[in-house]
C-alpha cells in the first residue's frame, strides 16, 4: 500500500513521512527514558547505564541513515559510472584527481562492480592515477560511514573523516599517477574492447528519483540494521562496563606507534562502517585518542582485503602494494595530525 | 531467447539469475540463460555495473538487481519488440 500512495502522490507521501521522520527523532530522548523507566532498572546501574544508551542510539541511527541513504539514493540518481567516466575523459593529472575523488562519493559504486569499471575507465583512457583516487574514494566515503560518525561522533568528526578521506583519495591517485605503474596493470586491461550500450543515457522523471531513494533505503537499510544492532550493542556493553582511560595507554595519544598498528590491524580487517564506527566510537571514550581511532577507522573501511583480492585480477602485485602502501601512509598521516591537532 | 547475466558470481548475480528464470518460467517463456563471468566478455557489452542482463546480445539492464516484475516486462517488451 505505502508502494502505491508513493507512486501516486511521491511529493505529497514524502513530505508527510518527513514529518513524521522529524516527530520521531525529535521524541527520541523522551521514549528511550520512558523505555528505561518501564522496566525499572536502578539508576545510575552499569546495566542501565548500557541499556539506555542503547534505546537511544539504535532508533537514532536508524533514523538518520534512512534519511541520508535517502538523500543519497537521489543524489545518486544524478550519476552513473557512465556520465562519470564522461566527465573524467580528457581530465589532465590532479585536476582529474581532484574531480574523480568527489564523484566517487556521489557515483552508485558497489566494490563487486569494481572490474567492470576499472576497465570501463581505464579503455576509454582515463588514466591509471586519475581511475585510483576515484577507487580510493568510493569505498571509504559512503553515506553508511558518515551517518554513523555524525550520529555517534557529531558532524565535525564526520566532516574531518570527509575531507581527509578525499584529500587521501587526491594525493594517493596523483602519487600513483606520477609513478607511472601502467606496466603493473594486467595486459589484457588494454586489450580489452569496451562495447557501448545504448542504456546508460535514460531520461528519469523527479518521482522516479524519488522511488530511487526509496529503493536504496530499503536496499541498503536491511542490509546493514542488522551490523549497527550488534555493533551499538557491543558498543553500550564498552560503554557501560569497560573502565575510564582503559584505552589510554593502547590507543591513546602518549603511544606513538599506536597509530601505524591500528592501520595494521586495520586493513586486514574486514567489517563494514555499520558494526565497526559504533565499537570505535566507545573506545574513544575510554582514553584512545582522536586520530588513532580515525585511522582505525579509515583502514577498515577504505582498504579491505576483499577487495584487494578482486583487484588482484586486473593489476599485478607491485602495483597492489603501491596502492595499499601509498593509501595506508595517507591514513597514518592523517592519524598523527588529528592527535596533533587535539593534543 | 538467449539471455546472459552478466557479473562475476557475487550475491547479486545469482540473484539475478534466479529471478530470471522466475520470470521466465512465470511468462511460460522459452529460453537459454546463460552465465558470463569473463570480465573481458561482461566490458565487451559496455556496462561498468554488475550485475548485467543480456536478452538475444542487447543489454537489457544493469547495475541493480530488478524485481520479477521488472524482468517480466523487460522481457516482455523484448519479445513484442
Amino acid at each position: 500500500m505505502m508502494r502505491k500512495l508513493l507512486e501516486k502522490y511521491p511529493v505529497t507521501s514524502t513530505a508527510i513521512l518527513f514529518l513524521l521522520w522529524i516527530i520521531l527523532y525529535t521524541a527520541l530522548q523522551l521514549l528511550a527514558d520512558a523505555a528505561v523507566a518501564l522496566a525499572g532498572l536502578p539508576q545510575g546501574a552499569h546495566l542501565t547505564e548500557a541499556v539506555r544508551f542503547f534505546v537511544f542510539e539504535v532508533p537514532k541511527v536508524l533514523l538518520l541513515l534512512t534519511l541520508i541513504v535517502f538523500a543519497v539514493g537521489i543524489i545518486r540518481s544524478y550519476f552513473s559510472p557512465e556520465r562519470t567516466r564522461k566527465m573524467l575523459g580528457g581530465k589532465k593529472l590532479f585536476a582529474g584527481n581532484v574531480l574523480a575523488s568527489l564523484l566517487g562519493v556521489v557515483t552508485p559504486f558497489c566494490s563487486c562492480s569494481a572490474i567492470p569499471l576499472f576497465l570501463g575507465f581505464v579503455e576509454s583512457g582515463i588514466p591509471l592515477g586519475v581511475t585510483f583516487s576515484f577507487l580510493i574514494a568510493a569505498p571509504m566515503i559512503n553515506e553508511v560511514a558518515l551517518v554513523l560518525l555524525f550520529g555517534l561522533f557529531g558532524w565535525k568528526t564526520a566532516l574531518l573523516y570527509m575531507s581527509t578521506g578525499l584529500l587521501i583519495a587526491m594525493v594517493s591517485g596523483y602519487i600513483i599517477g606520477i609513478l607511472k605503474l601502467e606496466k603493473y596493470v594486467e595486459p589484457w586491461v588494454y586489450e580489452t574492447k569496451a562495447g557501448h550500450s545504448e542504456l546508460a543515457e535514460e531520461k528519469i522523471l523527479f518521482p522516479e528519483r524519488i522511488s530511487a531513494g526509496f529503493d536504496a533505503v530499503v536496499e541498503i537499510v536491511s542490509k546493514v540494521w542488522i551490523y549497527i544492532v550488534i555493533g551499538i550493542a557491543v558498543g553500550a556493553g564498552i560503554h557501560g562496563y569497560v573502565p575510564e582511560n582503559f584505552m589510554a595507554g593502547i590507543m591513546g595519544k602518549g603511544a606513538w606507534w599506536s597509530v601505524p598498528v591500528a592501520v595494521l590491524i586495520g586493513v586486514p580487517m574486514y567489517s563494514n562502517a555499520a558494526g565497526i564506527i559504533p565499537i570505535v566510537q566507545a573506545l574513544l571514550e575510554k582514553g584512545a585518542s582522536l586520530g588513532t581511532v580515525l585511522a582505525f577507522m579509515m583502514a577498515v573501511i577504505g582498504l579491505s582485503l576483499p577487495e584487494t583480492i578482486i583487484l588482484k585480477k586486473v593489476l599485478k602485485l607491485p602495483l597492489i602494494f603501491a596502492f595499499v602502501g601509498i593509501v595506508a601512509a595517507g591514513i597514518i598521516i592523517v592519524g598523527y595530525i588529528f592527535n596533533f591537532v587535539y593534543s | 531467447m538467449n539471455i546472459k547475466v552478466l557479473g562475476s558470481g557475487c550475491m547479486n548475480c545469482q540473484t539475478l539469475e534466479k529471478r530470471t528464470y522466475t520470470a521466465l518460467q512465470e511468462l511460460q517463456i522459452d529460453a537459454t540463460v546463460e552465465k558470463v563471468q569473463d570480465y573481458q566478455k561482461i566490458a565487451s557489452y559496455g556496462i561498468m555495473r554488475t550485475p548485467g542482463l543480456v536478452i538475444d546480445e542487447k543489454v537489457a539492464l544493469a547495475g541493480y538487481v530488478p524485481t520479477v516484475e521488472k524482468l517480466k516486462e523487460v522481457l516482455l517488451a523484448h519479445r513484442n519488440a
